[in-house]
């Protein structure tokens, strides 16, 4: 019986090789193994600190053109995309009645004058009038002494020069009158020349047609645009950033512009304007962000990511953003200590958009912390580290 | 003092040992049941944790977010957030949707949070954070996206700039957080089609498009297309306050349900997954079962086969306590050859899994005293066939 030994030693030096294999098995994977993480170094760093936005083309400076009363479009003479100067013609409503009314208004001036003629060639007659009855009163008068002639006659006389005196302040009065009705019938003609004028819809500042919203024919009342412009020179990015991130943002910060039509290619930009008023249902700061040249071809209304570069940092300790935990009420890091691991608070600064957070105390630098790990860590957690954790997955 | 056991199991090894690989199997497929079951209510309770809220704040009258549908305004947050015992509120947005990559659709819960607010995925296995509060993404790495890819979702591509694991929605699907602002889009905004038929529908109406009121059609067509609303309210309540008294305020002030964490793990556990855990555990049950009957029946037929050499052993004298002894010993053994087995098996199978698999060690460790406690009863059985064999068998037969 002495066959089976070298067979029974293998047999027993497999099961061992197994049990050992299934421990090693048992510890390596499931809730027993360590758990693997990656770290870093915190080291001390330049943050080049961004903020990041979605913004809307728009032109500041927008105008809509039409009537101040209700009436009928009677021309339109500029189409969408249409580059106008400041008070060229654009459109024109229809006048209804108003030419008659200046030609009526022409008329009655021209009227009017003649008025005038005929009442100073009244007042000439009339002062021609008063000239002679004055003589004759006087003649009358110095003869009336001498007893050539009654009394009834000389006050007869009297009489006549007096009322030729009136007679003639009349027709000064009626001149005066009438040329106060000319000048009347001027101004009314002035007033109807204006609303004639009125219905014509000039450019207010040069710019570029961006809508027509009404053809001939279509009536519209007070207040509905016929057409409205842009200034192209007042095309900003409303750019809305959260409140939270944008405290850092000056007039002047270089911004760049990704415009949604053309995702590959930024174009520079700088802050315009930070808006006083801010929306406070979204919780977003409005920014305004000008093009330092306006690019060829973009559209109104059209979606932008806008990145502001806002303050640079020096000298500071940073961390990724990812090394980050909350444990209670505090945000901390997990600090490698001789491969245990402690959980550190640490006190936070800015974030910058590439994930890096600036720490400002809790943390020295040359310190290892955990930055990935394969699940969340617990104090009593055993660790392994390793370069990346991309693939293999419990 | 030579081994009975050890002398009988050298001397057809093979056959034991494919008999324990065999029943290996059959245990590796009962405890990956069991850890398929725990997987299932883990899924649910890893939802709760990882949301790192210890109120839910949602609609009135409902069982939101997960069980139930809600929907809240997105400045709730703010009156939840006066309240005392308050120590951080965020809105919310969960969705489910399919995300098309790579050829394939990938069936996910589009997660909105706030950065540094509750909801954030809590630690991540590749990448960093959101930095930007729109179009990036951080996604479960059982998604399959890869970091720095381009997802579409909606109408928006976003960035895929971290990966996390175990991230699932109580059914499984693996999370992908984005920004609030852009999962409110995504769930609320609707497609482009719509809103054109909606605007042309607007304007179609003459009460609301009246030539006297400049202004008011497009008034109300910018009313229509709002994203302000949000699926629930995560509270962090402050050190020292007790859950479910912020909790009651908040039900009594504002108006609103809230859950603590207990309420929300009893409406998941025994709500929403109740069935199909059921439904896991039933099966468990059956199997286990099963499992033990294959067990007895093994040992039982094990012995059945040697009854000549028992007969053998018996007639040169072999005492009882000794036969017994060696059954009992061979039976132990196949149950531990094959717990080893099954164990193995079940924990290098586990992540081919399309849903999670978790292998508790506590059920590792009642698994082996069952296995055990099958096979040293099921060799009673075997025993007492042993024991009743006539020693005259093993010469006239």
């Amino acid at each position: 019986m002495n066959t089976p030994k070298p067979r029974a030693l293998i047999l027993i030096a497999l099961g061992l090789l197994m049990l050992g294999g299934f421990i090693f098995l048992m510890l390596r994977s499931g809730p027993l193994a360590p758990v693997r993480v990656t770290t870093a170094t915190v080291v001390s760093a330049v943050l080049e600190n961004s903020v990041f936005g979605v913004g809307v083309v728009e032109a500041e400076r927008s105008y809509a053109i039409g009537p101040t009363i209700a009436s009928r479009v009677q021309r339109v003479l500029v189409d969408v995309g249409d580059s106008v100067k400041a008070g060229q013609l654009l459109a024109e409503m229809d006048p209804v009645d108003l030419d008659e009314r200046v030609a009526a208004s022409q008329a009655a001036i021209a009227r009017a004058r003649h008025a005038v003629d005929v009442a100073r060639a009244q007042l000439r007659d009339a002062e021609v009038r008063q000239d002679l009855a004055a003589r004759n009163a006087r003649r009358y008068a110095s003869l009336g002494e001498q007893a050539f002639f009654s009394d009834a006659a000389v006050e007869s006389k009297q009489q006549e020069s007096q009322s030729a005196l009136a007679v003639s302040s009349a027709a000064r009065a009626q001149l005066e009158a009438a040329r106060l009705d000319l000048e009347r019938l001027g101004a009314e003609r002035a007033a109807v020349e204006k609303l004639r004028a009125n219905v014509r819809l000039h450019a207010p500042v040069a710019g570029v047609v961006t809508a027509r919203d009404a053809e001939p024919g279509t009536t519209l009342v007070a207040g509905q645009s016929v057409l409205r412009m842009v200034d192209p020179t007042s095309v900003r990015i409303r750019t809305r950033i959260d409140q939270g991130r944008a405290g850092a943002i000056r007039n002047g910060q270089e911004a760049l512009v990704v415009l949604r039509s053309r995702p590959g290619t930024p174009v520079p930009g700088k802050v315009a304007r930070i808006e006083f008023n801010s929306d406070a249902v979204t919780e977003e700061r409005i920014v305004q962000v000008g093009f330092d040249h306006l690019p060829g071809d973009f559209s109104l209304g059209e979606l932008a990511e806008v990145t502001i570069a806002t303050t640079r940092s020096e000298g500071v300790l940073a961390v990724p953003n990812a090394a980050l935990h909350r444990q209670g009420d505090a945000s901390g890091v997990w600090r490698v200590e001789d491969g245990t691991i402690r959980f550190v608070p640490v006190q936070l600064g800015e974030t910058a958009l590439d994930g890096r957070v600036v720490v400002l105390a809790g943390l020295r630098e040359g310190e290892r912390i955990v930055v990935h790990s394969e699940r969340e860590l617990r104090a009593e957690d055993s660790i392994k580290v390793v370069e990346s954790l991309d693939g293999k997955q419990r | 003092m030579i081994s009975l056991a050890g002398r009988d199991i050298l001397h057809s090894w093979s056959k034991y040992v494919f008999t324990g690989v065999g029943l290996g199997l059959l245990i590796g497929v009962t405890l990956s049941m069991a850890g398929i079951y725990r997987g299932m209510v883990d899924d649910a309770q890893v939802l709760l944790r990882n949301s790192g809220a210890d109120i839910w704040v949602v609609q009135q009258e409902t069982l939101g977010p997960y069980a139930e549908p809600s929907s809240l305004r997105d400045d709730v947050y703010r009156s939840v957030l006066g309240l005392p015992g308050v120590a951080d509120a965020a809105n919310v947005t969960y969705l489910n949707m399919q995300i098309r990559h790579d050829e394939r659709d990938v069936r996910v819960m589009a997660v909105g949070f706030e950065p540094g607010q509750p909801g954030e995925p809590p630690f991540l296995s590749a990448g960093r954070h959101i930095a930007r509060n729109h179009y990036e993404v951080v996604a479960d790495a059982r998604t399959g996206f890869r970091l720095g890819e381009r997802i579409r979702i909606r109408r928006q591509d976003h960035t895929v700039v971290g990966l996390t694991r175990r991230m699932v929605s109580s059914s499984g699907d693996p999370m992908v957080f984005l920004p609030l602002k852009d999962a409110q889009e995504a769930q609320f905004l609707k497609d482009n089609d719509a809103i054109v038929n909606e605007r042309a529908r607007t304007a179609a109406n003459p009460a609301l498009n009246r030539p006297g009121v400049p202004g008011l059609l497009d008034a109300i067509q910018a009313s229509q297309t709002t994203s302000r609303s949000a699926n629930a309210v995560l509270v962090r309540v402050a050190s020292g306050w007790d859950s479910e008294q912020v909790a009651e305020g908040i039900r009594r002030w504002k108006h609103l349900e809230a859950f603590t964490r207990v309420q929300m793990e009893e409406i998941l556990v025994s709500k929403l997954i109740e069935t199909s855990a059921r439904q896991i555990g039933t099966f468990l049950v059956i199997l286990a079962i099963v499992s033990a009957a294959i067990v007895s029946f093994i040992i039982y037929t094990m012995t059945l086969g040697k009854i000549r050499e028992l007969a053998v052993l018996k007639l040169i004298g072999t005492r009882n306590r000794t036969i017994a002894g060696m059954i009992l010993q061979e039976s132990l053994g196949l149950g531990l050859i094959g717990f080893v087995i099954g164990k193995t098996v079940a924990t290098l199978w586990a992540p081919y899994f399309p849903k999670y698999v978790l292998l508790l060690p506590g059920d590792a460790i009642r698994g082996l005293v069952a296995v055990m406690l099958v096979c040293a009863l099921a060799s009673l059985v075997a025993i007492r066939a042993a024991l009743k064999v006539d020693p005259a068998t093993a010469i006239g037969g």
